[in-house]
């Protein structure tokens, strides 16, 4: 069983569950677990899970039923009816793994990083390597991959000056998290490698390579390795 | 070939429904900011589907008519003549090929809507013809006409039957559809309307804000009294949706539109009712906002009715404009 401590009507096709107050693992397990059992049982509800909630939209007019009823409270209970049967280790997570190549022109921020960290250049490539993360949720930009999981040594705060132009692919970290800018974007966080993945493909009927719940790592690749993936992805 | 851009006006974009399902990999809906406005300038031209068109903001493009077509002007009330004709708005016309359609300003409002029979017919992306600017996503990229553009036009229309510029006798009155009085904005609590001072909850909804030269399809900045928080409030960003109140630090609220960002992490004052997000996507740069509080189930009667009007509406105007 999972339940939300709590939850809000937002708007009129609007259902705001809270599953915590911070932003950790296993709130975030929690989120992802409850929209995984939902979009399964309750396909009419769209999902977007945050770090500690969960977002459901709805048609107010199919949900309405007797006029004197709210739609919510007839969402409420559907859920409520899913989750009593949910574990969050059914939750299914697909694999991914992200090449990198670390550092150099592609990482510019990787040395500030060390030295906010107190680690060699190559202990913070290992570390970032080495971690398993999960994706918390996507925002920012279509394809905006919030990840949970990063080596709290590696925790560095975000730039004073926020770059106008991040190259796509680029790997960052920002505060305790970690995450991929999928395109050319502005940008704030420390740049320490770039994927040369495309991660979001409007064109795809799923446009998007990572998704909620999805577990990630991160290989670190060589400057060859590096151009061959990028040829072959373009 | 069937709409050539001679000049692209302020910021002339495609849009339809929108591309709703999205939220969770980062990707709004995008789509028509005044949909009721669309849906009739649609209907109007005999379009019974979502039939993208034109979305004008403030200042108008010019088009050549390459293919003989009927069009209709909704939303705000636009100068508009195709070629020396004078157009009214929310009326349709046939337009023979060749024709040239010279949009200009706006006497009030912020959106005007240009419907072609057939709609634009740009291959969708993500099942939507929407140009998302903010997302760079569409089928154009995602960004608003240029001058040189040509955009072809859906289903044909029997060309032959349209030598002159013809005006239909007939429209609809905008005056159910178009805020002219600029009435008050219906208010739903947001989730931290009790974390604002005193005073911040009295000016929310007594004060009068004006939107600011700012605003853009992601979102509608207000000037006007700073809103402050009794004390500052630490958020986790969680999904945020078009109509949500927000407050920076700077204490002067953001109303989130068709282009925002799916998630957020600003304190949430309100949420716009639905039924008045195509009004106040109709308040331009200098426009006063004031706010009339609502409630939840007040809000959804309100909604349902308008959309019930609506779909009447939009089934009488596509059986007249069949029959005559």
């Amino acid at each position: 069983m999972i339940a939300p401590l709590r939850d809000e009507a937002l708007a009129e096709d609007a259902l705001l569950l809270h599953f915590g107050d911070s932003i950790d693992e296993a709130t975030s397990a929690r989120v992802l677990a409850a929209a995984a059992a939902i979009a399964l049982h309750v396909p009419s509800l769209e999902c977007v899970p945050a770090y500690a909630s969960l977002l459901l939209r709805f048609d107010p007019g199919a949900w309405r039923g007797n006029a004197a009823d709210m739609p919510h409270a007839r969402v409420r209970a559907a859920v409520a009816e899913v989750l009593a049967t949910a574990d969050v280790a059914d939750a299914p997570a697909r694999e991914r793994v992200i090449p990198v190549l670390y550092g150099g022109a592609h990482g510019p921020d990787l040395a500030a990083v060390a030295q906010h960290a107190g680690l060699s250049e190559a202990e913070v490539i290992a570390r970032h390597a080495g971690g398993r993360y999960r994706v918390a949720m996507l925002g920012f930009a279509p394809g905006f991959p919030y990840l949970l999981g990063l080596d709290p040594r590696l925790a560095v705060p975000r730039r004073a000056d926020p770059r106008a132009r991040v190259p796509a692919g680029s790997v960052a970290v920002g505060g305790a998290q970690t995450g991929i800018y999928p395109e050319a974007l502005p940008g704030g966080w420390q740049l320490i490698g770039r994927t040369p993945l495309g991660l979001f493909d409007m064109r795809a009927i799923v446009p998007s390579w990572l998704q909620p719940g999805d577990r990630v790592r991160f290989e670190a690749i060589d400057a060859a390795r590096f151009d061959a993936l990028q040829e072959r992805a373009a | 070939m069937s709409l050539r851009v001679l000049q692209a006006g302020l910021l002339t974009t495609v849009q339809d429904g929108g591309r709703p399902g999205h939220a969770a990999l980062g990707l709004g809906r995008a789509g028509a900011m005044d949909r009721p406005a669309w849906r009739l300038g649609n209907a109007l031209v005999g379009n019974v589907g979502d039939e993208a068109a034109l979305e004008i903001a403030l200042r108008g493009p010019v088009l050549r008519i390459e293919r003989a077509t009927r069009l209709a002007l909704t939303g705000a009330p636009i100068d508009a003549r195709l070629d020396n004709v004078a157009l009214p708005p929310w009326t349709a016309v046939d337009a023979p090929a060749g024709s040239t359609l010279r949009l200009g300003g706006m006497r009030q409002g912020c959106r005007s809507y240009l419907a072609l029979r057939g709609g634009i017919a740009t291959e969708p992306v993500l099942g939507s013809r929407s140009e998302d600017v903010h997302a760079r996503i569409g089928p154009l990229g995602g960004r608003a006409l240029r001058a040189g553009d040509v955009l072809p036009l859906g289903a044909a229309f029997d060309a032959a039957s349209i030598s002159r510029v013809s005006v239909r006798r007939w429209g609809v009155d905008p005056r159910s559809w178009f805020d002219f009085a600029m009435m008050p904005i219906a208010l739903l609590p947001g989730s931290h309307v009790d974390a604002l001072d005193d005073d911040a909850r009295h000016q929310l909804h007594g004060a009068r804000f004006r939107v600011s030269a700012s605003s853009n399809r992601t979102g509608s900045r207000l000037d006007g009294p700073a809103l402050h928080l009794r004390a500052p409030l630490e958020l986790i960003s969680a999904a945020v949706l078009p109509g949500t109140v927000q407050l920076p630090p700077s204490g002067q609220p953001i109303v989130l539109m068709a282009e925002a960002p799916v998630t957020g992490g600003y304190p949430r004052i309100g949420q716009i009712a639905a039924a008045d997000l195509p009004r106040i996507a109709q308040r331009r740069p200098g426009d006063a906002v004031c706010f009339e509080a609502v409630s939840l189930a007040q809000a959804l009667d309100r909604q349902h009715d308008r959309e019930q009007q609506l779909q009447r509406l939009v089934q009488r105007v596509i059986a007249r404009g069949e029959s005559c």
